[in-house]
């Protein structure tokens, strides 16, 4: 700021903030994630006041702020909504570039999910695609329980 | 309203590093250029807001930490973790419940110090989402594509609003990335989370800016010009970016109406002269004004092909440079507003609208424009 730190060498502290967490994830999820887990079954909670399906589930419908839902299951099938194609490292993604991120809108639900996308050719990824939820083989109760959506 | 202005501005130089200056050496200086601009001491504050984000600064409590260097101590200091617009509509609301006479806002943070990929990550609800490993780039790269789908905005479009935002602020000594750049330089820039490139986001900067606002009768006490506080509203979306309609933003739409509203604007395109908009993402540029009435939805992009949006056009955006050229976050939206300000008191030197009476500034917090707040200020 002034002349008489023209000088000063910058000196620069590098620490990093570790801190673990364990969330209880809420009933809610916690049901939805053991559908994933146990039964391969994507459930979404629908309000019986506004009739809107939400996947992933809310306890709570944010329109209606009621608590009137209750459980369906939802198509592993839907329609792309929207998608990127993440092209640089970025520090977030675990996984190699390029990364498909999309928001999948499954059949018998109001809300889109987020999630990874895999496509023979990133070409043929388009708005409005038919999307199918592929899962994996072994299964922890996590959102990783979906490997990815791929064409249905 | 009762009447309220902002009475004092005061922004540092944005820069990629400010490696020679902690987060309270940036607000001291901002917090002293806004008190000097008033013709005020630190005596006159009444109270202190200062914005900040615990991830962003890397510490709890992080608006504490600039406690010290806002002049806040014994005083009434209160803290608003997001943008530095509704750090100041927390301020304005103080000031307009009589227990204040002046309140300072300040907003700070040091995109240098951090990684912002993991810092927004962290954003994303950690059960459902985080884990996938998406961040602010990738969510509004997604967001762009659907913007881009429903209205046939072309990437070269968007191109032209970093061009013209990069130009604008060739003229603006604050700010970090003035550049003369074409469309082709945009589209050939490296291809960060398709669709956009390097050149369609905002960089990741430093720095602070302060901002008093006073009520109607210590506005003019000091001697400093005030800038007159006529609408201001805010409003978010839901919280799930899949529970939205993505490619609009519905809740900038309902701030907008209800800011004009209370500034009497009954027609926003024609009575609105100059607009400092959340560029953070080329495409947002047009997407907001859209949403905010601006212009017919869908239509931004061919009237900056016009050149509406030039600092001579019909309705100049972002003659600051916009954040396209300079991208403190949580100070991003307070900046916003310092910069309408000084449009309406004919301060702007290289970058000054003419005869520009009323403007309006907009601020966004969250992912993909989930919570906006807007301004609309006037000249005395």
């Amino acid at each position: 700021m002034t002349d008489i730190f023209a000088d000063v060498e910058p000196m620069v502290f590098k620490s990093r903030i570790n801190v673990p967490y364990a969330w209880w994830t809420g009933e809610t999820a916690g049901a939805f994630l053991a559908s994933l887990r146990d039964e391969k079954k994507i459930m979404g909670r629908r309000c019986l006041k506004c009739n809107k399906t939400y996947v992933p589930p809310r306890k709570v419908c944010p329109v209606c702020f009621e608590d009137c839902m209750e459980w369906v299951e939802v198509s592993p099938e839907g329609c792309l909504e929207s998608f990127t194609i993440v092209r640089r490292q970025l520090a977030s993604l675990s996984r190699k570039v390029p990364v498909v991120l999309g928001l999948v809108r499954l059949d018998g639900a109001d809300t889109s999910v987020l999630h990874y996308v895999e496509a023979p050719d990133h070409h043929n990824i388009k708005i409005g695609m038919r999307l199918k939820a592929k899962f994996c083989e072994e299964r922890k109760g996590t959102i990783h329980d979906i490997a990815c959506f791929v064409p249905a | 309203m009762d009447r309220a202005a902002v009475i004092g501005i005061g922004i540092t130089r944005i820069e990629a590093n400010k490696v020679k200056e902690t987060f309270a050496d940036m607000v001291w200086e901002a917090v002293n250029k806004a008190l000097s601009d008033a013709k005020m001491t630190i005596e006159d504050i009444d109270n202190v807001v200062t914005t900040s984000n615990d991830f962003w600064d890397g510490r709890t409590i992080s608006c504490m930490a600039v406690g010290d260097a806002s002049g806040a101590r014994r005083k009434n200091v209160s803290c608003v973790e997001g943008d530095g617009t509704f750090g100041a509509f927390y301020g304005l609301s103080r000031v307009l419940s009589g227990s204040y006479g002046t309140t300072l806002v300040t907003a700070h943070s040091k995109g240098s110090e951090s990684i912002s990929s993991l810092i927004t990550n962290a954003a994303f609800d950690p059960i459902y989402e985080r884990a996938l490993g998406m961040d602010m780039v990738s969510a509004c790269a997604l967001q762009a594509r659907a913007y881009m789908h429903r209205t046939g905005t072309t990437p070269a479009q968007m191109a032209m609003v970093s061009v013209k935002n990069h130009g604008n602020a060739k003229h603006n000594p604050l700010s970090q990335l003035p550049m003369d750049i074409t469309v082709q330089d945009v589209l050939e820039s490296e291809m960060i989370s398709d669709p956009l490139h390097k050149l369609d986001c905002s960089p990741v900067s430093d720095g602070c800016c302060a901002v008093i606002i006073a009520n109607g009768k210590r506005a003019t006490q000091y001697g400093g010009i005030p800038v007159w506080i006529k609408g201001v509203a805010f409003c978010a979306d839901s919280y799930f970016i899949g529970d939205r309609e993505i490619s609009k933003a519905v809740a900038l739409t309902k701030a907008a109406k209800n800011a004009f509203s209370m500034a009497g604007i009954a027609d926003p395109v024609s009575e609105i002269d100059v607009a400092e908009v959340y560029d953070a993402f080329t495409y947002q540029e047009l997407m907001w004004l859209e949403a905010m009435g601006l212009c017919e939805d869908g239509k931004a992009g061919i009237n900056l092909e016009k050149g509406h949006y030039n600092i001579k056009g019909r309705l100049p955006v972002n003659p600051s440079g916009g954040l396209l050229s300079g991208h403190p976050v949580i100070a991003g939206g307070l900046i916003r507003i310092a910069e309408i300000v000084k449009q309406l008191r004919s301060d702007a030197g290289g970058y000054q609208v003419a005869g520009a009476r009323k403007g309006i500034a907009h601020g966004v917090n969250g992912l993909c424009g989930q919570s906006h707040c807007v301004w609309v200020l006037t000249a005395a």
